[in-house]
């Protein structure tokens, strides 16, 4: 399975500001009975997007028009917290997001992030704070994630972002989604199973 | 001599299969668990993939979150939890999965179901398409939640590819007061160490309180691990453990019996083990402990009063306790003890088992749900259900005006019929406050342990269960 070297990642930026924004608010629960992850992108931070006692669009972020068509999400610390369902990232990818840029993560949400090829990187918040000024300013502006360098560029100035070795090797190699590098090992898998009792009998 | 080592430490050495090109470890999952929600897609991705199923007696099957718990007569109304239903029968059919399906009498809520039929055992590694997976940790299992891609790979491969964890030793030592539970320990250890904290950690339980508790109550704290950031909860295995698990269907029989006690024993960390980190708490001073915001680590004990944006210690907790008490609709400064609720929810995994049944029904016996309170119980499992019926509890809870239900997750997070209303506040015994999670945007949920949910009930108010149920 070859899979995309993923470098870097140049898009317009939208700013979802907040800590510890968690899963059930990026998807909530009733968005999850699916048999396939299509169609969640529709969902997305639903309960924040709409008011939930009119149904009318609120001022979010991702429904005011300046930001539409953004493909790197902004956001605060322990980003995608709660809840392992994959329906989270799945989401955001889904939506159109390439990348998010966070103070820090969930390691769940971070792991199937990665998973999907989608980087989770890491800044810090005066750092965050400048990026999302410049997108609020020139929504149109072009921010570059570098994962090589290991920093985000945009207007006219650059930030540093720091993101998990493993994570950062498998993206820029393109090894994130590992199904095929645990494929091969299946005759190892087989022998470490023979060492372990309640394994080994079956 | 081999340097001591923790538990965690030697369950992830005895498991690695290798190293990975990007560092990370091919780690053997020997148990793995899965449910409707987060199974369905996995599949899919190994349809497309063409690839069988590795090891399926190592798979184990229920449904729980999205089964009505008001209806047993399929096909459901919901034509969409049909669906999720048939798709789960289907898999597990096709690729040869042991199913926990309503007709066998043994569904449940995973994290109850793995521990009843003895699967969940000392010194494994156990993986869920679930974050509440950490609760088989309370065995001396290193349990993770996983995401569905992770679930394709666990099925395809029967590993999947993770770094290590530091460890975190937290003791608790001593006794803790009257009315005071399991679920007021992790409710304080969340506050403590805060929704974040153990990010990148395993937390190891320890400490004289967890060594008196059973293994109900063990289970309860390790559930709510991944509340506090932590991938992984456990507790080493020591008596309580074996004499739980003694008999159970799937545990070993016979001579192999005393071979598996000899290798769990064994899996316990060692005197002296290293820990990255070690936390000490004195159980005397765990109170019955709430929560009054938006996250499980924004909780306080009964007595205190609500924080005010004026006490925050950061920026962060000022915005934070702002957003909190916006959504809760709760007054800063003012006492929690009073806060009229709307529901109350008993069950869930982290206290939905026989022993929170049976603590309640000593204290609803005789008492009657508040006027104008919904009041609903949901056991954890069938077999939780039949126990709780052959001993009278569902007859005393009724009574008191709690609906009985049928097993599975329910009102924890909604995916079914049971679903909080406009902004109804619920005293619920499960494990997540967020905004939305009880089913309705603006619903509101009070995490706490499951005497104080029924404390509440009768009240119709959050309420000091020592005081509504002399407690001494
Ligand atoms: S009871 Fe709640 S937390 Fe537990 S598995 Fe079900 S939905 Fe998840």
């Amino acid at each position: 399975m070859a899979l995309a070297k993923i470098t870097s990642v140049t898009g317009r930026a939208v700013p979802v500001v907040g800590n510890d924004i968690d899963t059930d608010r990026i998807i909530p629960a009733r968005f999850m009975k699916c048999v396939t992850f299509d169609g969640l992108g529709e969902f997305l931070f639903n309960d924040v997007r709409k008011d939930p006692k009119t149904g009318a669009i609120t001022d979010h972020p991702l429904n005011q028009a300046r930001y539409q068509g953004a493909t790197i999400l902004l956001s605060g610390a322990n980003f995608g917290c709660g809840s392992s369902r994959e329906h989270a990232p799945q989401a955001i990818q889904k939506y159109g997001f390439k990348a998010v840029i966070a103070e820090s993560y969930a390691e769940i949400f971070f792991g199937n992030s990665t998973t999907l090829g989608m980087p989770c990187v890491t800044a810090a918040r005066e750092d965050i704070a400048k990026i999302a000024a410049a997108v609020d300013a020139n929504p149109q502006a072009e921010v570059t994630i570098d994962l090589v360098k290991l920093e985000v560029r945009f207007a006219e100035q650059t930030v540093k972002i720091t993101q998990r070795e493993s994570a950062r090797d498998a993206l820029v190699n393109g090894r994130w989604d590992a199904i095929g590098e645990l494929l091969d090992g299946i005759p190892a898998v087989k022998e470490t199973a023979r060492k372990l009792p309640y394994l080994a009998t079956a | 001599m081999p340097s001591p080592q923790s538990l965690f430490e030697k369950v992830w050495t005895a498991h690695t299969v290798k190293k990975l090109a990007n560092g990370q470890t091919q780690l053997l999952i020997g148990t793995h668990l899965i449910h409707e929600v987060t199974s369905p897609q996995a599949f899919g991705m190994l349809r497309d993939l063409g690839l069988p199923v590795l090891m399926p007696h190592r798979t184990f099957a229920t449904v729980d979150h999205i089964i009505p718990t008001n209806e047993l007569v399929e096909p459901y109304k919901d034509s969409l939890a049909q669906a999720m239903m048939d798709e789960v029968r289907k898999n597990c059919a096709q690729f040869g999965i042991t199913f926990f399906d309503r007709a066998t009498g043994k569904q449940g809520i995973v994290h109850i179901v793995g521990p009843e039929q003895g699967i969940t055992q000392p010194g494994t590694t156990i993986a869920c398409g679930d974050s509440h997976t950490s609760t088989h940790g309370a065995f001396g299992a290193i349990a993770f939640g996983i995401g569905t891609s992770q679930v394709r790979d666990v099925l395809a491969t029967q590993t999947m590819a993770l770094g290590p964890l530091k460890v975190r030793r937290i003791e608790v030592n001593g006794r803790l007061r009257p009315g005071v539970y399991a679920k007021d320990v992790i409710l304080h250890i969340i506050r403590q160490l805060g929704v974040n904290g153990g990010t990148g950690y395993a937390y190891e339980y320890a400490g004289s309180t967890f060594d008196g508790f059973t293994m109900e109550e063990r289970m309860t704290v390790c559930n709510m691990s991944i509340e506090g950031g932590a991938r992984v909860g456990y507790v080493n295995p020591d008596e309580t453990t074996f004499a739980y698990l003694k008999g159970r269907p799937y545990s070993p029989t016979g001579p192999a019996w005393d071979a598996a006690v000899a290798r769990w024993k064994s899996f316990a960390s060692d005197p002296g083990a290293k820990y990255d980190d070690v936390v000490k708490i004195d159980a005397a001073s765990i109170a019955p402990t709430v929560t009054w915001g938006i996250n499980p680590g924004q909780g306080i004990s009964i007595v205190e009063n609500i924080p005010s944006p004026e006490t925050a210690t950061s920026a962060d907790d000022k915005a934070g306790i702002i957003e909190a008490l916006a959504y809760m609709k709760l007054p800063a400064g003012a006492p929690i003890k009073g806060t009229k609720i709307d529901v109350a929810f008993l069950g869930s995994c982290t206290n939905g088992r026989l022993s929170d049944f049976r603590e309640v029904a000593k204290y609803l016996k005789g008492r009657k749900v508040a006027a104008g309170v919904k009041a609903i119980a949901v056991p954890g499992s069938q077999i939780v259900a039949l126990q709780c019926e052959k001993e009278g509890i569902d007859k005393i809870l009724s009574a008191a005006g709690f609906e009985w239900r049928a097993a599975g997750c329910s009102m924890c997070l909604a995916m079914n019929p049971d679903k909080l209303v406009g902004e109804q506040l619920c005293a619920s015994s499960s494990n997540r406050n967020f905004k939305g999670r009880q089913g309705s945007p603006t619903g509101r949920t009070i995490l706490m342990s499951p005497v104080m949910v029924a404390a509440a009930a009768v009240t119709g108010t959050v309420a000091d269960a020592r005081e509504v149920f002399t407690v001494n």
